[in-house]
C-alpha cells in the first residue's frame, strides 16, 4: 500500500534515531579511538593535531598484539567463559529434559522456579557465593577438613578461578535451561518410540534422536551463555582474587583507572570480534548437514 | 510428553534446582542473623534492616533506582513497542540490528562506549547518562516482547478494521493496542526490573557522584561487609518476586515457551 | 448500470503472476461470483477491489472513479473474511458498531443502525456476548451484520461458508442468497466450490492461472463451457478427443478416435479438420441393456460397465467403450423396487441427443 513506507518511517523512527545516537555511534566512536593516541591526562588525544592532520596511529593494536600477556588473558577468559558454558549445558541439559518430560500443568511452574533466582540483583547472587565460598564457612571448612586427612594444604575457594567459574555458571544457568527447553519441548516422542522399537538402547537413542534434534537449542543456549561470560568483569573482580581476572576486568581498569583509552578500545573491539567471531563460525558449523551415519 | 522420567534424572534436577536456591537461601536467612559476620547462626535480630533504613547513602542510591527505572520504563516500552511493531509489520534490515545488538553483546563494551561518548559530548555523568543508556538496552528487551505478542495476533484484524473505515492509527489505537496490551505491559515491568537491577553499564556511566542500588551494593561489598547488604538483597528479591507475580498475571503467556 | 469495472488488471509476485490481465464489468445489484481452484487468483484479485493489494497494471474503478492509490478504509466496499476476523476484545454489538464508530456516526443514530443490522442476522438476542462464545454460524452473520451495517455499494465475501458443515452451509447459501435481494447490495462471493458459485451467482467468471476462462449466467456456463477447463472443473463431464469430419448446416459429424462417430451441433463458424473434444455431462447419456431399440438421430455406442457408484439419489454408471476409453452415464434411482439397474459386466447401449454435447474447441 502506498502509505506503508511513510508508517514505517514514522513509527520506526524515533527508536531508530535513539539507537542510533546511543548505540550505533558510541560504538563507531569506540572503533575510531581504537586508532587513536591517548590523552596526556588520560582519555584521547585530540583527534586533529595542531598542524592539522589526522592524529590517528595503530599503535595501541601494535602493542595488543605484541604482548603475551594481554593475548594470555584472552585466551584464558576464552577458556573460562568455554568451560562455564559446558558446565552449564551439562547442569541444565538434564534439567531441560525433566521440565519437558514432566505433565503440562507443572511445567511452568517448573520453569518459574529456574528463572525466578535469575530475576533477582545479580549482585546478589554474586554476594551470596561469596558467602558460601567464604574460608569461616561450612563448604571451605568441609572441604579443608576432608584434606587436613589426607595432609594436603588447606584450598581457599574464594578469590580463586574456581570461584570465578562457579559464579559464572550459577549466573547464566538460566540463561541455558530456556532455550534447551523450548527446543527438547518440540521434541516429537514418537521418535524415541521408534528407536527403540528398531533396537536402540537409552544411551543410543539420546546420542543418534535427542541430542541433534536438540542442537539448535543447545547452540542458541551456549550463544547466550558464552558471550556475556566471555566479556564478564564484575564476577571476577568480586570472587576472582589476582588469579581469577579475566579480559574484562582489564578493559575496566583501561577505562577507569589507567585512562588509556585508546588501548581499552583496541581490547573491547577484539573482545566484541572474538565473541562474535566464535560464534559465529559455530554457528556455520552447528548447521543442519545431511547426516548420512 | 508424558514419559517416565527416570530416577537419575530427578536427582540432577533436584540438585541443579538446590544449587539455584541455596545461595539465595543464604543470603536471606542470614539477614536477621544477629552477627556481623555471615559465618555461623547466632540468633533472630531484624537489627539489619532498621540499620538499613537509617542508611542514608542507601536510601539515596534506592531513590535513584526508582526515579531511573521508571523513568526508562516509560521510555524503553514507548521505543521499544514502536520498535517492536516495525519489526513485525515490515522488512527492515537496519532496525533489528541495532536493537537486538545491545543484548547480544557483552555488556561491558556497551558500557565503555557510552562512557566515552558521554565524555566526548561533554556530558556529565550522572543520573541522565544513566537513565540513557538504560533506555538504550531495555528498548531491544521490549520490542522482542511486543514483536512476539504481535506475531501471535491474527493480522486479519487490522485489516478488517481498515476494511471497516478504521485509518492504520485507528486500527492500532482500537484493535491492535488493546490485543497486544498484555505484552506491553510485561514488557514494561521487564524493562523496570532490568533498570533496577542494571550494574555494568551503570558503573560506566555514573560516574563519580551518582549512585543507584547495585553501585551501592557493590562497594559495600568490596569495601565493608555487612549483613545490611543481606537485608537489601532480601528485599529487592521480594520486589523482584512482587513484580514477577503481576507480569504473569497480566500476561500469562510470558514466561510459556510452549506456544 | 456498472457498478465495478476490473480493467486489464495484473498482478505479479516475483516470477509468479498471479492476476493476468483481468477485465470485467459488475452490475449494481448483482452476485457476482469469481470462481476457480486455489491458486487461479481469486482471492488477489478481491484483495486488490478491496485495496489490501495494488494492481502492478491495470485499474478497478467503483461507481466510475479510479481506486487507484484509495486506502481501504476510504472505499465504499466492505469484506467479509474467510475467518470472519471479529475483534475478539469487543462484544457482537461493538463489533457491529465499529464502523460507524470510525464513521463517526452520532451515538443514537448508531444504537439504531446496529439493531437494524442485527436484526436482518437474527441475531439481536446476542449483542452483549463476546466473539469466542459464538458458534461458527453465529460469527459469521455478525461478520455479515458489520459489513452491512454502513450499507456499502459493495461487499466481498471471501470463501464465507468455507469453514461451516454441509447442513449449515446449505442453509446460510439460501439466507446469502435471500439477504442478497433483500438489501440490494452488489455482492462479491469468492469460492472454490463449483456447486456453491451454480447456486448462489447471477453470473461467474471461472476463473484459472489468473485468467478468466468464461465469465456467463451458471446454466450457460454449465452447458456450454467454453473450453476443457471450464467443462472440466464445473460439475462431472465426459470429454472424448473429437474431430470435425463433415458439416451440413448446423449439425457436424465428429469423430471420436477409437471410438466411432458421433452427431453434434457446433458453431457453423468451424471448418472441416477443426480437432476439439466433446464435453457430454453424464446426467444426459442413457444407458440401456444391450439390443435396447435405438432411438432415431440420437448418437448411440456400445460398452461395458466396469464401475459404478451408488449415491442414494443417482448412480453413476462407467462404461467402458470398444477403445478402451470411458464415458460416465448418470441414472437416477427413481424407479422403485430396484436397487440397481447394471451390473459390472453387463453390455449397455450408451446414447445421448444430438444437441446434448457441446464442441469444445482446442
Amino acid at each position: 500500500m502506498a502509505t506503508d513506507n511513510k508508517g514505517k518511517w514514522l513509527v520506526g523512527g524515533p527508536p531508530l534515531a535513539y539507537l542510533i545516537i546511543f548505540f550505533a555511534i558510541p560504538c563507531l566512536l569506540m572503533l575510531v579511538a581504537s586508532a587513536r593516541a591517548p590523552g596526556e591526562f588520560g582519555g584521547l588525544a585530540p583527534l586533529v593535531a595542531d598542524s592539522g592532520k589526522l592524529n590517528l596511529t595503530l599503535a595501541s593494536y601494535a602493542r595488543f598484539f605484541a604482548s603475551a600477556i594481554y593475548l594470555q588473558l584472552f585466551g584464558k577468559s576464552l577458556w573460562y567463559a568455554l568451560l562455564t558454558t559446558a558446565l552449564c549445558l551439562a547442569i541444565a541439559y538434564p534439567l531441560s529434559m525433566l521440565i519437558a518430560a514432566s505433565k503440562k500443568k507443572y511445567r511452568d511452574l517448573l520453569l518459574l522456579l529456574v528463572i525466578l533466582p535469575f530475576w533477582s540483583n545479580f549482585l546478589i547472587r554474586v554476594y551470596a557465593w561469596m558467602i558460601i565460598l567464604g574460608p569461616e564457612w561450612a563448604l571451605a571448612r568441609i572441604i579443608n577438613g576432608v584434606l587436613g586427612v589426607f595432609g594436603a594444604e588447606p584450598v581457599t575457594l574464594m578469590f580463586s578461578p574456581f570461584a570465578v567459574i562457579v559464579v559464572l555458571v550459577y549466573v547464566h544457568l538460566p540463561f541455558m535451561v530456556l532455550p534447551l527447553y523450548a527446543n527438547l519441548e518440540k521434541h516429537d516422542p514418537a521418535l524415541l518410540d521408534a528407536a527403540q522399537d528398531l533396537g536402540a538402547r537409552p544411551w543410543q537413542r539420546f546420542w543418534y534422536v535427542t541430542w541433534p534434534l536438540s542442537l539448535p537449542g543447545v547452540f542458541a543456549g551456549a550463544a547466550l551463555v558464552f558471550i556475556p561470560a566471555f566479556g564478564i568483569f564484575a564476577v571476577p573482580d568480586l570472587v576472582g582474587g589476582t588469579d581469577g581476572i579475566m579480559i574484562g576486568n582489564v578493559i575496566k581498569q583501561q577505562f577507569l583507572e589507567t585512562r588509556d583509552w585508546p588501548f581499552g578500545s583496541v581490547l573491547s573491539i577484539v573482545l566484541m570480534v572474538a565473541a562474535l567471531g566464535l560464534t559465529a563460525v559455530a554457528a556455520l558449523a552447528a548447521r543442519p548437514r545431511r547426516n548420512a551415519a | 510428553m508424558n514419559r517416565r522420567i527416570p530416577a537419575w534424572m530427578w536427582a540432577s534436577a533436584a540438585a541443579a534446582y538446590l544449587f539455584l536456591y541455596a545461595p539465595l537461601l543464604v543470603v536471606v536467612v542470614f539477614s536477621f542473623n544477629d552477627s556481623k559476620l555471615n559465618a555461623q547462626w547466632v540468633g533472630f535480630t531484624t537489627a539489619w534492616y532498621v540499620k538499613l533504613f537509617h542508611n542514608e547513602e542507601m536510601l539515596l542510591a534506592a531513590r535513584n533506582s526508582l526515579v531511573i527505572a521508571l523513568l526508562t520504563a516509560m521510555a524503553s516500552t514507548v521505543l521499544g513497542t514502536m520498535a517492536g511493531f516495525v519489526m513485525h509489520r515490515y522488512k527492515t534490515r537496519v532496525l533489528p540490528v541495532l536493537v537486538l545488538a545491545p543484548i547480544a553483546i557483552p555488556e561491558i563494551l556497551m558500557g565503555v562506549a557510552l562512557l566515552m561518548f558521554f565524555v566526548m559530548i561533554n556530558m556529565t555523568l550522572g543520573l541522565v547518562s544513566i537513565t540513557l543508556a538504560h533506555i538504550a538496552f531495555c528498548i531491544g528487551y521490549v520490542a522482542i516482547v511486543v514483536r512476539a505478542r504481535l506475531a501471535g495476533m491474527d493480522e486479519s484484524l487490522v485489516e478488517a478494521a481498515r476494511d471497516c473505515g478504521a485509518t492504520p492509527l485507528a486500527a492500532f489505537r482500537y484493535i491492535t493496542l488493546p490485543l497486544i496490551m498484555p505484552g506491553v505491559i510485561a514488557g514494561a515491568l521487564m524493562a523496570f526490573t532490568l533498570s533496577i537491577d542494571d550494574f555494568v553499564i551503570t558503573f560506566f556511566t555514573a560516574g563519580a557522584s551518582a549512585s543507584t542500588l547495585p553501585l551501592q551494593i557493590y562497594s559495600m561489598v568490596k569495601i565493608a561487609v555487612t549483613p545490611e547488604v543481606n537485608a537489601i538483597s532480601t528485599l529487592l528479591l521480594l520486589l523482584t518476586l512482587l513484580l514477577i507475580t503481576v507480569a504473569t498475571k497480566i500476561a500469562p503467556g510470558l514466561l510459556r515457551l510452549n506456544r | 448500470m456498472t457498478l465495478l469495472e476490473v480493467q486489464n488488471v495484473t498482478r505479479r509476485f516475483g516470477s509468479m503472476t498471479a492476476v493476468d490481465g483481468v477485465s470485467l464489468s459488475i452490475d449494481a445489484g448483482e452476485f457476482f461470483t469469481l470462481l476457480g481452484p486455489s491458486g487461479c487468483g481469486k482471492t488477489t484479485l478481491l484483495r486488490m477491489i478491496a485495496g489490501f493489494d495494488a494492481p502492478d497494471g491495470g485499474r478497478i474503478l467503483l461507481e466510475g472513479k479510479d481506486l487507484t492509490g484509495v486506502a481501504p478504509e476510504h472505499r465504499n466496499v466492505r469484506t467479509v473474511f474467510q475467518s470472519y476476523a471479529l475483534f475478539p476484545h469487543m462484544t457482537v454489538a461493538a463489533n457491529v458498531a465499529f464502523p460507524l464508530k470510525m464513521a463517526r456516526t452520532p451515538a443514537a443514530e448508531l444504537n439504531a443502525k446496529v439493531e437494524e443490522a442485527l436484526r436482518d442476522v437474527q441475531l439481536d438476542t446476542l449483542a452483549a456476548r463476546l466473539p469466542h462464545e459464538l458458534s461458527g454460524g453465529q460469527k459469521q452473520r455478525v461478520a455479515i451484520a458489520r459489513a452491512l451495517v454502513t450499507h456499502p455499494v459493495l461487499m466481498l465475501l471471501d470463501e464465507p461458508l468455507a469453514a461451516l458443515d454441509a447442513k449449515l452451509r446449505e442453509q446460510m447459501q439460501i439466507e446469502l442468497i435471500n439477504l442478497q435481494k433483500e438489501v440490494g447490495i452488489t455482492f462479491v462471493y469468492v469460492t472454490h466450490d463449483q456447486s456453491e458459485a451454480l447456486a448462489l451467482s447471477h453470473r461467474i467468471a471461472v476463473m484459472n492461472k489468473g485468467r478468466i476462462e468464461q465469465l456467463d449466467e451458471p446454466s450457460k456456463i454449465y452447458s456450454f463451457p467454453k473450453n476443457r477447463f471450464v467443462a472440466d472443473f464445473i460439475g462431472q463431464c465426459n470429454i472424448l478427443e473429437a474431430t470435425v469430419q463433415r458439416r451440413d448446416g448446423q449439425v457436424a459429424e465428429l469423430e471420436l478416435p477409437g471410438i466411432g462417430l458421433a452427431r453434434a451441433i457446433v458453431d457453423p463458424a468451424l471448418r472441416n479438420g477443426a480437432r476439439g473434444a466433446l464435453a457430454l455431462r453424464p446426467e444426459k447419456v442413457a444407458i440401456n441393456p444391450s439390443g435396447h431399440p435405438k432411438t432415431d438421430g440420437d448418437n448411440h455406442l456400445s460398452g461395458t460397465v466396469t464401475d459404478f457408484l451408488y449415491l442414494g439419489d443417482v448412480t453413476i454408471y462407467r462404461v467402458a467403450l470398444a477403445s478402451g476409453q470411458q464415458i460416465e452415464a448418470m441414472r437416477a434411482n427413481s424407479a422403485s423396487g430396484r436397487a440397481r439397474f447394471f451390473e459390472v459386466g453387463d453390455a449397455v447401449d450408451a446414447a445421448w441427443e444430438i444437441d446434448a454435447g457441446h464442441f469444445l474447441v482446442d
